[in-house]
């Protein structure tokens, strides 16, 4: 809320000089994030004096119209000022700067030439005072003011402007009453409540006037109407109450609602007035039900929702309740008679009303954090009274309907402040922090309290929110720091670990991570041919963008635009990783159902709401196009392929503890030729390989781009190791050729090797393949090495495991063996 | 050739004439074939010892002996002396130019919030908590009605908060990580010690410091006992190992319904202070709704964005450099080595 300081000064004495920092600290202590505070007119020196224009020549002969204008400054003599401004007529009172003066930002005014005249001093405009920015011409003040007296004064212009942030549950202080009550309180000042001035008593409850009925008791506790007729509709709003609402943020705009607003800014209710004349019959505050429109004040047509909150007469709704004003019943210049309507709305029904039509008012903000209940009557009593002071209205007759409705006293245990703040706070102070709020404390034996919190703190509920208060009171800062350790230890989940494994893995072989968004299009899982339970995608209700409705079934999508923006953005060697949750809409949701919050559900209900959460399983995806080696200096690099994906898959899975295998498999988005299926206890746990040629030339990747996901939710974790001896004999190597069909699988002539050489083979690698053979067979050359754990292996041992493990090559992949 | 003592001695003196002149190693080798291998004037000279009298073998034995052990050490000081010169050449010759850039594969890195994640959790495991974790994909029960957020809280609204549909199903994709603060505290008893990072989704257009997809990490504690003075020497702990020791931390009063007091903590960091998150002391009807007795245990919670912290730990001034997924980016924080 935007505020000037000089309002609160009416209620609590904070010198008008307090130093900015401290009066920030002020309000932040207590709660009230300070998003600007300023002062301002401290630059502008006088004189600066009321004056009457007594006579204006206009200047002709130049490009714009100019005047010489004679003004009674007050002084003995009339002066005579060049002015560029027209809004002004013989008689009218104006702001006048006088030679010495100095108007913000260092302006300071002297007698001058000017037009061939002498002017000696300038009418001034809002904006050159810095008032506001009205510069369409110059101020003209009411008749009211007296002529010569000081305009810095009387427009308020020295100040301190201050905007704060008032949390949901403050309510209260979305008013200078509420932040006036916060300020003293923050700075230990003694505070006036300008509610208790309100004497509400003289205007009694009688039929005289529009009398109004809360026809859905759900809608509003309380509301009151006042009619007053004989209203001068052309009298003007004194000027330090349109100051004081424009210091607020709103705009001036005549009596009858310059009066709502200011009684609305100082004690927080919103008001509305109506136009007597417009209503038919009496107020009735209900449901739209079956009425389909109103306008607005501000001239839109709105389609009504059958729950909106309206105030309607016998006939139609006059106005949105607490949100907006009806165009009907507005206040015009020829208004003779007002109703004036006052009511605590249901916050929760005025907060859908601005919802649902969009509409934020400062009615609205107020109302839907919850208005004190007993201001109906009061605010609506000042109002009467400014409406009778200054627009000479006569008052008729007041109608209410309800009754406020306060919070409930608390039966509080005293001792639970300190056993909650972590620090001893005395039962005296306690108390006089708790009446410092407004709250009465009855002491009903020692630490049990029966609490009664004030009107406007309906926030207050619960102990807890009584130790806030206390906290808030003597200051947050106040709380002494502890820090707690927990006695039972811990350490990261296996799952934890095995994230911050893999990705430093990840790392170290050259692959950055990225974090993609989980939201995708529909044609990506088009493109990519994620069909069937690939693509089967939650949609979103609400997504940001219509194009990205999805959520991710796979990693790929986002790695795929990540790619591209690197390529884009010219990067030629890219390699990039993501570890996150997919989400994949395989079963039917369940209805969710209601769940009550008093106390903890059955586990049955529980496992209900658990079961309704769909699986979201953790992957681990990585795709890069261009080098994985670089080249340099000291030659070529080398060119990520299908085998470094398969490779890499492979060696995650591996560290983490398993036997892998490896499969040729067709599945999107790879290449059906150039994919392996990546198993462990015969479990699919991922897939490798080379991008599908339509997906690398439809998205315009590099040719060969590869790609490897694994599901880190399915790889299982493996048991501890148990160590093998470290074998110190020496090694025997022997190198064996053979010849195969093109189909036989490496992995199947390895196992059939590795089968046949024994316990004895310690390791067995591929060191050559050659598939140009002339019958369209494929060479395999393999490297045995042979190491026993007692003995130094002889030639005719070892070449005995070579025949035997060529054997079984050839009895199981049909090999031939080459001499 | 007759055998004199000369002609020995003469044999001799070429021999360690030309050692002393071979150059390099190989002329060296040559000396050593032509003047002490087995066509050499000494070793013939030797080999024709046999034809000699008893007398003169033993004579010219023993002279041609002395001669052959001259020249050989003679011919060994010289290999000794030429291969250091070999050694001391090779070296210079294979010098090269180590500022050369070194050979290099790509160059990999961790995204510098999975960096900071594991530094949250690092510091948080050495205080005894664990670090729990739960569904991005969440029950909207788990992720508001338990939290005491009604039904018509605006943070419920289709304005904030992303839906799956069907609507009926009530699943949100979760606006914070509270409902894992929820599933740990139905599913334990206290003494809970826990903090929640992950990832958060929340209906704001992404721009220079806000993100529909975001991470956060929020942290509670339920014990006999917690009180406020917990939460804030907490939360200093945390400010001062993220932002330095000598970060000063402020608690503001501030209104979350799930907690009951309520703060902001800002912290104080270059200049300047800076909001953080929001924290407060667990409100006893979240404990209800988890089956926690609220007479018997109180609790705190805190919650911070991790944008924002990486944010200002690291100065980077717009969040598209966080969600872009550039490698430049990562690859900038390496992978966490000190």
């Amino acid at each position: 809320m935007k505020f000037p300081l000089s309002w609160i000064r009416d209620f609590t004495p904070v010198p008008a000089d307090i130093d900015l920092e401290l009066l920030e600290e002020a309000f932040v202590r207590v709660g009230f994030e300070v998003e600007t505070i300023e002062r301002v007119g401290s630059d502008v020196v006088g004189p600066l004096v009321v004056a009457r224009v007594l006579s204006i020549e206009e200047v002709t002969g130049q490009k714009k119209p100019i005047r010489y204008v004679g003004l009674d400054c007050g002084e003995t003599e009339v002066r005579y000022v060049i002015c560029g401004a027209t809004n002004f007529e013989v008689g009218d009172l104006v702001v006048a700067s006088l030679p010495g003066a100095i108007l913000p930002g260092d302006f300071a005014i002297s007698a001058r030439q000017t037009y061939g005249k002498i002017s000696n001093g300038m009418i001034c405009s809002a904006r050159e005072l810095r008032i506001s920015e009205d510069h369409t011409g110059i101020i003209v003040l009411p008749p009211d003011c007296r002529v010569g007296s000081d305009v810095i004064e009387l427009l308020q212009i020295s100040d301190v402007l201050i905007d704060v942030a008032v949390n949901a549950d403050r309510g209260y202080a979305l008013s200078i009453r509420g932040l006036a009550r916060e300020l003293s309180a923050s700075l230990g000042l003694p505070f006036a409540d300008p509610a208790s001035e309100i004497d509400s008593q003289k205007y009694g409850l009688d039929e005289q006037g529009v009398q109004v009925n809360i026809d859905d008791p759900s809608a509003a506790s309380v509301i009151y109407l006042r009619t007053l007729d004989s209203f001068q509709a052309q009298a003007h709003s004194p000027l330090w109450m349109k100051r004081r609402i424009e210091k607020c943020g709103m705009r001036a705009i005549s009596l009858a609602v310059d009066i709502t607003n200011y009684v609305m800014l100082e004690l927080g209710q919103p008001l509305h007035a109506f136009d007597r004349e417009k209503i038919n019959g009496s107020l009735h505050i209900r449901r739209a039900n079956s009425d389909v429109s109103l306008t607005t004040l501000d001239g839109q047509e709105r389609k009504l929702h059958p729950e909106d909150l309206v105030v309607a007469d016998d006939q139609e709704p006059l106005a949105l309740a607490g949100t907006m004003g009806g165009l009907s019943s507005e206040v015009t210049s020829s208004t003779l008679s007002l109703a004036i309507e006052a009511a605590r709305f249901d916050p929760i029904s005025i907060a859908k009303n601005s919802r649902r039509h969009k509409l934020s008012s400062e009615a609205s903000r107020r109302l839907e954090r919850g208005v004190d209940p007993s201001l109906a009557e009061l605010a609506s009593a000042r109002a009467t009274d400014l409406l009778i002071q200054y627009g000479g209205a006569r008052y008729v007759g007041s109608s209410k309907s309800g009754e406020p409705r306060f919070a409930p006293v608390i039966d509080f245990d005293s001792h639970f402040i300190s056993q909650l703040l972590g620090t001893e706070v005395s039962s005296d102070v306690a108390k006089a922090k708790l009446e410092l709020i407004g709250c009465d404390v009855a002491v009903l034996a020692e630490h049990h309290w029966r609490v009664d919190p004030p009107s406007w703190r309906s926030d207050l509920q619960t102990g807890p929110d009584l130790v806030e208060e206390v906290a808030r009171m003597i200051g947050y800062d106040a709380i002494p720091s502890t820090l707690p350790m927990s006695k039972t230890g811990s350490s990261l989940s296996s799952m934890q670990i095995r994230k911050r494994t893999m990705s430093a893995l990840m790392a170290n072989v050259g692959f950055a991570e990225v974090l993609t968004s989980p939201f995708i299009s529909e044609s990506i899982l088009q493109t990519l041919g994620l069909e069937g339970e690939l693509g089967r995608a939650f949609r979103i209700a609400n997504p940001m963008s219509e194009d990205f409705p999805l959520l991710r079934t796979n990693l790929l999508p986002g790695l795929v635009n990540a790619l591209i923006r690197n390529m884009g953005r010219g990067a030629k060697d890219v390699a990039i990783f993501e570890i996150g949750s997919i989400f994949k809409n395989l079963t039917a949701l369940p209805v969710a159902e209601e769940v009550a919050t008093s106390h903890r559900p059955s586990d049955a209900i529980l496992a209900k709401i658990y079961a309704g959460v769909p699986a979201q399983p953790l992957h681990l995806s990585a795709l890069f196009a261009g080098n994985l080696e670089l080249s340099g200096w000291w030659g070529a690099g080398r060119k990520g392929d299908w085998s470094d994906a398969i490779a890499l898959a492979t060696r995650l899975v591996e560290e983490s503890g398993h036997q892998v295998e490896v499969l040729s498999a067709d599945f999107a988005p790879w290449h059906p030729g150039r994919c392996a299926e990546i198993r462990v206890n015969g479990d699919v746990v991922g897939h490798a390989g080379e991008l599908h040629p339509r997906v690398i030339a439809n998205l315009d990747l590099p040719v060969r781009s590869s790609a490897f996901s694994l599901n880190l939710s399915a790889l299982p974790f493996a048991p501890v190791k148990v160590a093998e001896p470290v074998w110190t004999m020496p090694a025997t190597y022997q190198d064996i050729s053979l010849v195969v069909e093109a189909c036989v699988s490496a992995a199947n002539v390895e196992s059939a090797l590795r089968a046949g050489a024994g316990d004895l083979l310690e390791s067995i690698r591929l060191f050559d393949r050659y598939d140009k053979l002339e019958d369209g067979k494929v060479s395999l050359a393999y490297s045995l090495t042979f190491r026993a754990p007692d003995r130094t292996l002889t030639a005719e041992e070892v070449s005995g495991y070579r025949e035997a493990a060529g054997l079984a090559a050839v009895e199981r992949c049909g090999a031939t063996i080459r001499s | 050739m007759s055998l004199t003592s000369q002609s020995v001695t003469a044999a001799a003196e070429e021999a360690i004439s030309a050692i002393s002149s071979a150059a390099d190693l190989d002329q060296l080798k040559q000396v050593r074939i032509d003047f002490i291998g087995d066509k050499s004037k000494l070793a013939k000279a030797n080999q024709s010892l046999g034809t000699l009298s008893p007398e003169q073998r033993a004579e010219f034995g023993k002279l041609i002996g002395m001669e052959r052990a001259k020249v050989n050490q003679a011919f060994e000081a010289r290999k000794i002396a030429l291969e250091a010169d070999r050694d001391a050449r090779v070296l210079i010759e294979e010098r090269v130019d180590v500022t050369l850039p070194g050979r290099r594969s790509l160059k990999g890195g961790l995204h510098p919030l999975t960096l900071l994640t594991n530094e949250i959790s690092d510091l948080f495991l050495g205080l005894g908590y664990r670090i729990a974790e739960g569904p991005e994909l969440e029950s909207e029960w788990l992720s508001f009605d338990a939290l005491n957020i009604p039904a018509d809280h605006p943070a419920r609204t289709m304005q904030d908060t992303f839906f799956v549909e069907p609507l009926d199903a009530k699943l949100v994709l979760r606006p914070h990580t509270s409902p894992v603060q929820i599933r740990t505290m139905l599913n334990e008893k206290p003494p809970i010690y826990i903090i929640c990072p992950g990832r958060t989704y929340r209906a704001d257009e992404l721009d220079a410091t806000h993100t529909p997809v975001f991470g956060q990490v929020e942290g509670l504690v339920v014990d006999r006992g917690i009180t406020m003075a917990d939460l804030k020497g907490t939360l200093d702990f945390f400010a001062r190992s993220i932002f330095g020791s000598d970060v000063k931390t402020r608690l503001r009063p501030s209104f979350f319904p799930f907690t009951e007091p309520s703060a902001e903590v800002d912290f104080f960091f270059r200049g300047r202070w800076i909001e953080w998150g929001g924290c407060g002391m667990v409100n006893p009807k979240v404990l209800q709704a988890c089956g926690i007795d609220s007479d018997e245990f109180t609790g705190f919670a805190f919650g911070m964005g991790l944008e924002r912290t990486l944010m200002v730990r690291h100065g980077i001034a717009d969040m598209h450099d966080i969600v872009e997924g550039d490698i430049r980016f990562s690859q900038s924080f390496g992978s966490g080595v000190r």
